[in-house]
Parts: C-alpha cells; structure tokens; sequence
C-alpha cells in the first residue's frame, strides 16, 4: 500500500517536471506535424475564416506541375553536391588536423569558424566574392585571360557556386565529427599495422575507414539534414532566380506561405518535408544491421 | 627514416597552410574591406586608407544597436527558459521512475530528427492564433522546450551518484533544492556546451526571425543585415556591407576564437541523433 502510494508520488512529480517542456513540444512540434497533414487536404488562403476539405487536390496540384519537380530535382542536385564533397572534405581535414603539432590549433580554427557565422553574413560575403565583373571570382578568371563567369545568373552555375560556398561553410563542422571518430580508434591499431608493413594509404583503407563506419553514417544523416532545410543564403542570393533554378523545398514553403500566403499549398509540402526528413532518420537504423566492428 | 618523417612533415604543413589559408580568405577579405575606405575595384587585401567610417555610417544609417539588444534578449532569455525546461525534464528522466517514460522518449526523438526549421508554416498560424505575430516572444517561443537540452543533461545527470542525492534527503532538502544544489553544479560542463550550441544557433537563425518580425523594434541582428545587403543603398557597396557583416558575426567569431576548445567540443554534442 505504501509503496503504491510513494510510486504514484513519484509518478506525478515526474510528470510535473515534464509538464513545462511537453507543453512546448507538443505546442510547436507536435501539433504542428498534424495541423500540416490536415491542412494538406484542404483550400485555406489568406482571408478564408475556415478551411475547406478538398481531399488530395494540393497533391495533385502539386505532382503534377512542373515548377514543384524543378523544385524537387533542385533539392536532390544541391544534396548530391553538397553531401558527398562536403564529408570527403570534412574528413580529409580531420585526418589533417588529427595530430600533435605546431600550428594545429590554427588550422582547425580556420576551418571552424565559417561554422559560428550566420549563413546569412556567409552569403552577403559570398555575393561579392561571385557578383558579375567586379565580383572577386570575375577577377580572377580576368587575370587568368577568361571571360568573367558571373555564376549566380545562370542556371547552369548557380547551384554549383551555392554548393561550392555550403560546402566551405560545413565541412569545418564534419570535420569535428569525424576528429572524434578518429581520436577513438586506439593508436596500436596502427603500431600492429606498421609492423605488418601497411602504412599511409592502406592503413586508411584497412584501419580507419572500416572503424569509422558508424561515425560515417551519423554524420551522412547530419549532412543530409543540414543540406536540405538550408534556405537563408536563397534569400540573399538570389530568392530563387534565375527561372527557378535556386528554388529548394523550403524556400518553395516559404514562398508559398509568405509570399502568396496559400497556407494548403505550405502545409502539402511541409508534409513532403517531413517524409523527407523522416526517411533521412531512418537512415539511421540501417546501420544496426549487418555493420562490421573489428574491435 | 628520420628523412622520409621530414619530408612528410612539409607536405603536411604545405598542405595545411595552403588549405587553412583559402579557408580564411572571405573573412581576411571581410575584415580589411570594413575597416578600409570603400574602393571602386575589389582586392584581396585592402589597398586604400584603413578608416572607421564604413562602420560608422552603417551604424548611423541601419538601428543596429536596437537590433543588437534584440538579438541579445533574444539569445538570453532563450536559453533561461530552456534552462530551466531542461534541466526539470533531464531530472526526470534521469533519475526517476514513472509510467509513459517511452511516450515522453517519442516526443523527444520526434523533434530530435523534424527540427523547428521545417515547421514555419504551421508556427506561424501557432503563433497568430496566440497573438504573438511580430513579437520577441513569438521569436524565442518555439524553441522553449528543447530536445537535445533534455538529452545533454540528462546524460549528464545519469554520472550523478544517487548517493548524492540521497545524502541532500537525509539533510532535509526537498526536490527543488536537490536539483539546485546537487544536480546542477555537477553538470557545469554540460550546460556550457549547451549554452554554446543554443546561443549560436539563435544568434545567426535568420527565416524564423524574419517571418515573425515585421517592425524594427522586433527585428533581430540576421534580418536587419539581410534588409540592409538587398536594399538600394547597399548594391555595389561592399564596404557597408562588409561592415555590417562585421558588425552582426564579430561578437561570436572573436568568443570562438578564443575558446576553441570548448566551443568545438560543444558543437561535437550537438550531433545528437
């Protein structure tokens, strides 16, 4: 009897700790995710005083005009761009940086610190350095005898120069992953290795990849992540142009929400979104299957 | 041996220098154009007069300093709330034993993989209907309540000794004490790196802020730079721009060139999946 009544005690001073972060998940996290599935399936613009049900209607507004598939396959070839380069790169800088010398501390600051400013300054940064003719990077074709590039008018370069600059703003902050995946892995792997006579590139191959597995996918999921809800730098950028060819998936809500203040048309693709994020967190629970651990 | 190690030793420094150098390239150039007169070509590195003048005409034209304090009620009063949001749910879920424990984990772990990022639209019909549209409080709001606060300190609370806490109930203090007195001076370490992470992350959040905010009094430093680098004034003036840009970025690059260290490892525990 006592202990029942200690365990019901315990049970709602748990739930009373709880009660004040609850009721902000379950306000901006939670009933947001069902207010956008309901929403998807009705008409609601500004103005309107109750939404109207019209089934899959926004869906099939949506799937079946072009600017959404543009969006889409922009979304998909900013991730390829981004995701793969930038991990490549934050690993060989982990690799780099992971070791006792002088200068070190510099190194890792100056690949870190694009991490602590706002993409937004990146981005007003970053303008000047691609604006036409005068822009740095103009220059420097110019003195090379090339004709100036100007990258953010069209659509061909665009995403390869927002990508180009993404993937200097993040692989300061993969690197840190992965330079705590390799201070794991203990150093007389590598000691037993040299003696078998497998240095340099082959202990990378035989040793330090396979150990950095689990890191390897966490940090796909971080960079996949990061990759497709980034939108700030579009609005100084180029909101979009040229034709669209800048527009990501949540650029697009944003427009849709804030420009032309269709809440349906927001929520439809903010449901797309969360599928999107959701299978990138699955991503996750492949790796408890069939991983290899030489431990 | 001893000259294959040295050979090894310069292609690594002429590697790194060579890389840590292009890194720094946007702020070396950032830098030298805000603090020199504005010029007609752009170079690498300044070529005119250093002046403060950049500074101070965008600090006269732009209410940065009302943006300023924005952004810093913004950040600070932020992270009090989730201060105390997390460190109540972290004791919790550390330390007590009570029934929907696997309920709270789903909420949690729903907002550790859809981050508030993605949800602006259905936040902003949140917040018309409580009113609090162009606000401050409709700014910090959505981020009151924190999943990865909750799971940072409750790792943390976990390495607490229960004996700990058991000795405070023998002395005669009640939970609010235990939590205060026992709890969180042993988790120094985690709320710094929470801190880190939160400050930094509501100092450059920048679509959020712009969304909610429509009137200067409410703007913060990110929406008030982006006004400024796409309004007339600014085309073709790196120098104001560049100044601005100094002006919102500089307090948190000099705190993060200064504590490395800690911010780096901060930032390793935000990768909380």
């Amino acid at each position: 009897m006592k202990k029942m009544k200690r365990s019901v005690k315990t049970n709602l001073t748990a739930w009373a700790l709880l009660a004040p972060s609850l009721l902000f998940l379950l306000t901006f996290t939670v009933f947001p995710i069902f207010r956008s599935l309901y929403l998807g399936f009705t008409r609601y613009q500004l103005g309107m005083p109750q939404p109207e049900f019209i089934g899959l209607e926004n869906y099939a507004d949506l799937f079946t005009s072009a600017l959404f598939w543009k969006v889409m396959g922009n979304t998909v070839v900013f991730s390829l761009m981004t995701v793969i380069p930038s991990m490549v790169l934050g690993l060989a800088l982990a690799v780099l940086v992971n070791r006792k010398l002088k200068g070190i501390g510099f190194l890792r600051t100056s690949f870190f610190y694009p991490v602590v400013m706002p993409m937004i300054a990146i981005a007003s940064i970053w303008m000047f350095i691609y604006m036409a003719d005068t822009g740095m990077l103009d220059q420097f074709l110019q003195t090379l005898g090339l004709k100036p590039a100007n990258v953010l008018s069209y659509k061909e370069t665009v995403k390869p120069a927002m990508a180009f600059m993404y993937v200097w703003k993040e692989a300061g902050y993969l690197m840190i992953f992965f330079l705590s995946g390799l201070q794991n892995i203990s150093t007389e792997m590598y000691e037993a290795a040299r003696i078998d006579g497998a240095t340099g590139w082959t202990a990378f191959k035989k040793i330090t990849l396979p150990l950095l597995g689990p890191t390897l996918l966490f940090v796909s999921t971080i960079a996949l992540t990061n990759s497709v809800k980034l939108v700030d730098h579009i609005v100084i950028m180029t909101e979009g142009a040229p034709n669209n060819a800048s527009t990501m998936l949540l650029f697009y809500i944003y427009q849709q929400g804030f420009a032309w203040f269709d809440q349906a048309k927001a929520s439809a693709l903010t449901v797309i979104m969360l599928a999107i994020m959701l299978v990138i967190a699955m991503l996750q629970f492949v790796k408890t299957d069939r991983k290899i651990h030489y431990n | 041996m001893q000259t294959k190690r040295i050979h090894h030793h310069i292609a690594f420094y002429s590697v790194g220098m060579l890389l840590g150098v292009f890194w720094l390239i946007p702020l070396i150039w950032m830098v030298g154009t805000a603090f020199t007169e504005a010029t007609f070509t752009m170079s690498l590195f300044p070529t005119t007069k250093p002046t403060l003048a950049n500074l101070s005409y965008v600090w006269n034209s732009v209410p940065f300093g009302r943006y300023y304090l924005n952004t810093l009620s913004v950040v600070v009063v932020t992270y009090a709330v989730q201060f105390v949001t997390v460190t109540l749910a972290a004791y919790a879920l550390a330390v007590l034993k009570f029934k929907g424990e696997k309920i709270i984990f789903l909420i949690i772990f729903i907002q550790i993989i859809i981050p508030n990022d993605v949800l602006i639209s259905p936040n902003y019909m949140m917040l018309a209907d409580l009113g609090l549209t162009d606000t401050k409080l409709g700014i910090m709001i959505p981020f009151f309540g924190s999943a990865f606060g909750i799971f940072l300190l409750r790792q943390m609370f976990k390495t607490v000794p229960a004996a700990l806490g058991e000795a405070a109930v023998i002395d005669g203090c009640n939970l609010f004490q235990i939590i205060t007195h026992v709890y969180v001076p042993s988790s120094r370490a985690a709320y710094l790196s929470f801190a880190l992470v939160s400050v930094s992350y509501h100092w450059n959040n920048f679509l959020w802020p712009l969304i909610v905010t429509n009137s200067p009094e409410n703007r913060t430093l990110t929406v008030g730079l982006a006004l400024f680098a796409k309004s007339k004034e600014a085309v073709m003036q790196w120098a104001n721009v560049c100044a601005a840009t100094f002006i919102i970025s500089a307090p948190l690059v000099i705190a993060f060139f200064i504590f490395q260290k800690k911010f780096i490892n901060s930032f390793v525990s935000s990768g909380i999946k």
